[in-house]
């Protein structure tokens, strides 16, 4: 059989430890941070997807005699001021929120990435446009612009893609169309260094295309900002995701994410201290797990680095 | 490279009139309308509202009212605030102490603490100092200003009673005491959004001190028996400053623009809390003003940034 | 009892054989509150008695720095110009009206000699003209008199359209003519029973002719004195940053005895409620904060500290929701919400009354408003002889389950209501604002209980009260089922208030969604009530036809009144306040001090 024959002299230089991928993972186990915080990301997730299953509680039904409780059995996480479940409310608004957050920066890396590599290689009218688009976002005053948004596409999205799915797409697009430009400015400087260097000649010379250049040689070098970037924005879509229901952009206000929640009990946070320690803890506990993930994959694939 | 800088000068007007026109049709699309607080009050006839607009010009075509605020503003004319009825320029120029004092400390406080931090925890990754430093990068963005802001006032005000948070432009004292409790009431805004920024940006300055620390011409200046010291600034940091100048640049016209939540808790009468409120109010002249003062700074310190890359790394070329 | 025996009792107070406390007392025995009296008497054309807000300081002076700390700073210093009731409050402290309305919703003479009335030969009896006289020797802050001239200046200023001043509704529709120097006479060219508007309260505050002459009409925006006001109030100008600061100084030469307390005064503006009550109540940083809309829990705990409390005055400001009778999900003729439909829901009588009764305004007081807030079922609650005693508001799922039931909604699958393959589903706007949120969610639950699904939105304050023709989110347009908003009244008189609702005034394409009539709800006898009460100088037959109207709005569900709001204040323990619910904040600004 052709297909085996193929595949078994591959399976030799894999066991001396050669493929770049299995070394990368190698090297990932290494750090041990990194694994932890996968898993706890990973465990972050089953809650918020399995959670629902376990924990039956509405996450409207209200009771406003009890409350503002703190953490019991009845209600572990205890309860705001309206007597909502706070526990059922960070399940809910875990998968929103982590969707959010994650999906936002893979939006914003994967745009300002491309956007700033485009930049970084042109020499000419096209490095000039890119940057004046990326100044031009970042001049724009955030607040009129996202209202414009939701008068123009807010029907029509909703019309496609339903309610829920509609909302998601805007927030999402919205979030990470407006934070991309940091990630296009770094990775653009990096660009501009990196280009010059003598292992980026030397592939030219020996007579790589420009696109091999930059996937093989010039991106895998630039990553370390854009790593640090993507990792900073997830904490940063989560918490822009509470302000944006504060502009009607959002979610309806009924519904709750750990970036909304937070803000709810911020003017409690003297009366009940559990309200806000919750979600607080949650977006940490997303956003250290997640940074350190970076940091291992920064380790992993930099291949100067012993482990 | 004067000539590189030159042309990209002349190249920065047009670009610059682009970004006017392109902010102009936001906000002029953007809905709301500045007379809306009116809408309630039973007194003011809805025909009062409509007279209103029409009479400042809010009802005109978006083309015209851009040329008119253009023509305008090429003869210095920044416009006059509807919501205020005076002229803009003016209402930014009382804020820009304010703005620059508060906000421009919090962000060297930011830098203070990034570099030398950032620096130090590359030069021993994952020491117990690099450790700390970075679970404390953790929590600083992932708290958001409003919810620190909170926490500093609930700490430092309401339960120690040491510092004020509404913050007075109209301090009562002259000599030493004006200066003292100019600092004191801009403790805790300047940490709040310090912090905040340094966060980022310490984990910014490590990443790209760990970059280079490893390359060979490192290893080299070492083994040529450099001093660890000398290594770091002159070698390392040097190169590893190009993302960091590239923040630092992105940074510089937020000084201007001014940090809206944070100046919204300690009332800092800044140009942030008067963009939010122009907005709010669509009160156009004013936000177009801000924002456009925005965008040049923008484009200029993109431009010094393409400079600095130049001096620091002497191979990128530019043309 | 009423009609006649209270007409006897009136003339026999006119013509001296009952006095005015005896006449109170008798009506207090009837189950009317004091003031209702008293403004019963008013307009039956006694002259009504002063309450003068009481003031202990026996000197001008000697009070210190009055603090006082607005959320929303004042963006600028001319009444004509004031956008909203910051502006209105910071322009208030150095310029006055003729006269402001006190906490019992009584006229409080400022700058005229004494409140108009039949007997001194003010009103006329045909409710078409009025004369007002001004005190003497009343000087600006520049020195120079105070004269009719300037208050004849005030009402050109006003009408004069190049102007663009906010107050021109004020004092549209008559004319404003000098008799000597100090007396004025306002002719109305309709009967007026409600005389009290042109330069009463914010609106009415009087600017010196002799500054602002050279700039009426289309110069207005580039008189000196808009920042820099010259006026007659307790405090003199100082310094003023838009939307930060302003600050005055005592007024040595002021007109009333003993008045001002306080040497100085700052208001500081911007930031938020919450932190503005801890810095009154907590801190003690600041001795006043305006408008304290928080849960009233937070406050509750805040005042447990003992620095400061809060005060709340009662007006007429209600919140509720009003239920749309057009179809908004229908365009005809270029528009949605159109007259040319019907709502395919809430046109059914059964569904609006269901709807009433899955409003729970008992949580939504004991969880928002609490102390600032008082349940009520109609939409006119003040000044209270306007208030109907005919309605009555019950919170009750099963009673609305069986309306929808004999309606024909159905319990589906889902436990979602149908008829006819339709999903009972209802969108509900309102602006963005905490306590309306907290509102949205319970009365969404409630709803749910019953069957309906009801589908939350917000919109920016700014946006849903704004009145751009382009914009489909504004509370005019109603592109949705039930919206819930607040309307304030600011004056003590239902006019205003519930012409709101007459079939002329539709919100249409027609009239560019002008129109204050959202729900678009036509009702025949509504219009000639209102109609008739817009010119009925009897004030016992107006208030009956304000109190049919409001009943005609609760029979027909038009809107669901959820909350009779009072305005809440934060304030030092040592403060003394002198506010009004019928009033803005420093209305009357003079008569406020602090306790030794």
């Amino acid at each position: 059989m052709a297909g085996l024959t193929l595949a078994s002299p591959s399976a030799e230089p894999q066991r001396r430890g050669y493929s770049p991928w299995r070394e990368t993972w190698r090297r990932y186990r290494r750090h041990r941070p990194a694994v932890v915080s996968a898993v706890l990301l990973l465990l972050l997730i089953a809650a918020v997807v399995l959670g629902p299953f376990a924990w039956r509680v509405s996450i409207s039904d209200m009771d406003v005699v009890a409350g503002l409780q703190g953490p019991s059995l009845a209600h572990p996480f205890g309860t705001d001021d309206l007597g909502q479940d706070i526990l059922a409310r960070m399940i809910y608004g875990g998968r929103i929120s982590l969707a959010v957050g994650l999906a936002a920066m893979l939006v914003s890396v994967f745009v300002g990435t491309l956007i700033g590599a485009l930049a970084g290689m042109s020499r000419g009218a096209l490095g000039y446009a890119l940057m004046w688009l990326t100044d031009l976002f970042l001049s724009l005053p955030q607040l009129p612009l996202l209202l414009m948004l939701i008068y123009l596409f807010r029907d029509g999205l909703k019309a496609v893609f339903g309610p829920e799915g509609g909302i998601f797409i805007l927030i999402v697009l919205v979030i990470g169309g407006l934070r991309w430009m940091p990630v296009a400015r770094l990775v653009r400087a990096q660009f501009l260094s990196l280009r010059e260097k003598e292992f980026v000649e030397a592939a030219r010379a020996l007579g790589a295309s420009p696109v091999r250049q930059v996937v093989r040689h010039i991106l895998p070098n630039a990553l370390g900002p854009v790593i640090i970037a993507g990792t900073i924005d997830v904490a940063a879509a989560i918490i822009a995701e509470s302000t944006l229901s504060f502009l009607g952009l959002g979610f309806p206000p009924d519904t709750p994410t750990w970036g909304r929640i937070l803000y709810d009990a911020k003017d409690f946070l003297d009366i009940g201290p559990h309200w806000a320690l919750f979600p607080g803890g949650a977006i940490f506990i997303a956003v250290v797990a997640i940074n350190f993930i970076g940091d291992g994959l920064r380790d992993a694939l930099d291949a100067r680095k012993v482990i | 490279m004067s000539q590189y800088v030159l042309r990209r000068l002349m190249i920065a007007i047009p670009s610059l009139l682009g970004i006017s026109l392109v902010l102009f049709i936001v906000l002029a699309l953007a809905p709301g309308d500045p007379f809306g607080e009116l809408a309630t009050n039973p007194n003011v006839p809805p025909e009062v509202q409509a007279a209103l607009r029409a009479k400042f010009g809010l009802d005109d075509p978006i083309y015209l009212r851009y040329l008119h605020w253009l023509a305008a503003m090429a003869q210095g004319d920044w416009g006059f605030s509807f919501v205020s009825r005076m002229n803009v320029d003016t209402l930014i120029l009382q804020r820009l102490p304010t703005t620059l004092y508060v906000i421009g400390s919090a962000q060297l406080l930011a830098l203070a603490i990034a570099i030398p931090v950032g620096v130090y925890a590359a030069t021993r990754p994952y020491s117990i100092f690099d450790q700390i430093a970075n679970t404390f990068a953790f929590i600083g963005f992932s708290l958001p200003t409003f919810f620190t802001g909170i926490l500093f006032i609930l700490i430092f005000s309401v339960k120690l009673d040491w510092l004020p948070f509404v913050y007075s432009t109209d301090i009562k004292a002259t000599g030493i005491p004006w200066v003292l409790e100019m600092i004191r009431q801009a403790i805790m805004p300047v940490m709040v959004l310090g912090l905040f920024q340094a966060a980022s940006m310490t984990r910014f300055v490590r990443s790209a001190m760990l970059d280079v620390i490893r390359l060979d011409y490192v290893t080299t200046a070492r083994a040529k028996g450099l001093g660890q010291a000398k290594v770091i600034v002159k070698h390392v940091m040097r190169n590893a400053m190009i993302p960091v100048v590239t923040l630092i640049a992105l940074q510089m016209p937020a000084v201007f623009g001014g940090a809206i939540v944070t100046e919204q808790i300690f009332r800092i009468p800044g140009i942030g809390s008067l963009l939010i409120s122009s907005i709010l109010a669509n009160d156009t002249p004013v936000v177009m003003a801000v924002t456009f003062v925005f965008a040049c700074l923008v484009v200029l310190f993109n431009l010094i940034a393409d400079v600095l890359y130049g001096w620091l790394d002497p191979r990128i070329s530019f043309r | 009892m009423f009609d006649k025996d209270l007409r006897t009792m009136i003339d026999d107070v006119k013509d001296g054989r009952m006095n005015r406390r005896a006449f109170v007392q008798r009506m207090i025995a009837v189950g009317l509150t004091a003031p209702m009296a008293n403004q019963i008497l008013a307009i039956g054309g006694v002259a009504m008695a002063q309450s003068p807000n009481p003031y202990k300081p026996t000197k001008r002076g000697g009070g210190g720095p009055l603090k006082l700390l607005w959320w929303q700073g004042a963006t600028l210093l001319n009444p004509h110009f004031a956008t909203g009731t910051k502006d209105q409050d910071g322009s208030r402290i150095f310029y006055e009206p003729l006269a402001s309305w006190d906490a019992d919703g009584h006229l409080n003479p400022i700058l005229a000699a004494e409140i108009p009335s039949i007997q001194n030969g003010g009103l006329s009896a045909d409710a078409k003209s009025v004369t007002w006289k001004l005190k003497p020797g009343v000087k600006w802050h520049d020195g120079k008199p105070v004269t009719a001239d300037d208050l004849v200046f005030n009402w050109e200023y006003a009408t004069d359209p190049a102007t663009a001043a906010v107050s021109s509704g004020t004092y549209a529709d008559m004319t404003v003519e000098k008799v000597n120097d100090l007396t004025i006479r306002i002719t109305f060219k309709q009967p007026t029973p409600f005389w009290a508007n042109a330069f009463v309260g914010a609106y009415g505050c009087i600017i010196p002719k002799h500054l602002f002459a050279e700039y009426k009409g289309g110069k207005s925006r580039e008189a000196p004195n808009n920042l820099k006001p010259v006026g007659t109030g307790p405090y003199k100008f100082v310094e003023f940053k838009p939307g930060d600061l302003i600050r005055g100084e005592i007024n040595p030469d002021y007109h009333m005895a003993n008045r001002p307390h306080f040497d100085t005064i700052e208001m500081k503006g911007g930031g938020d409620a919450v932190s503005a009550a801890r810095a009154v109540i907590q801190t003690g940083e600041y001795d006043f904060a305006w408008n304290i809309q928080v849960e009233d829990e937070v406050l509750l705990r805040l005042e447990k500290g003992g620095k400061g409390k809060t005060l709340y005055a009662v007006g007429g400001d209600i919140e509720f929701i009003a239920l749309n009778f057009t179809d908004p999900n229908t365009e005809v003729d270029g528009e949605r919400s159109s007259m040319k439909t019907k709502h395919p829901i809430l046109s059914d009588a059964r569904v609006r009354k269901a709807l009433a009764l899955l409003v729970d305004r008992e949580s939504v007081k004991k969880v928002i408003y609490g102390r600032a807030g008082r349940t009520t079922s109609n939409y006119l609650n003040g000044p209270e002889e306007f208030v109907s005693k005919n309605t009555k508001w019950e919170f009750s799922i099963e009673k609305a389950s069986a309306l929808l039931d004999e309606a024909g909604w159905k319990i589906g699958g889902d436990g979602i209501r149908e008829k006819d393959g339709k999903k009972l589903k209802l969108l509900y706007q309102t602006s963005i604002n905490g306590p309306r949120q907290k509102t949205q969610a319970i009365v969404k639950q409630a709803c749910q209980k019953a069957g309906i699904d009801v589908e939350l939105k917000s919109v920016v304050a700014s946006v849903f009260f704004s009145s751009d023709v382009a914009n489909p989110d504004t509370y005019a347009k109603f592109y949705a089922d039930i919206e819930m908003f607040q309307i304030p009244m600011t004056q003590p008189d239902p006019a205003l208030h519930m012409r709101r609702y007459h079939s002329r005034e539709v919100a249409t394409k027609d009239n560019k969604w002008q129109g204050r009539n959202f729900p678009r709800w036509v009702n025949k006898d509504f219009d000639a009530a209102v109609d008739a009460a817009d010119t009925e100088t009897d004030p016992i037959k107006r208030a009956d036809l304000y109190v049919k109207s409001n009943d005609l709005m609760w029979q027909d569900t038009v809107v669901i009144p959820v909350m009779h709001r009072a305005a809440v204040e934060a304030c030092t323990n040592s403060l003394r306040p002198a506010l009004s619910g019928w009033a803005n904040q420093t209305d009357n600004l003079q008569d406020w001090y602090r306790e030794a």
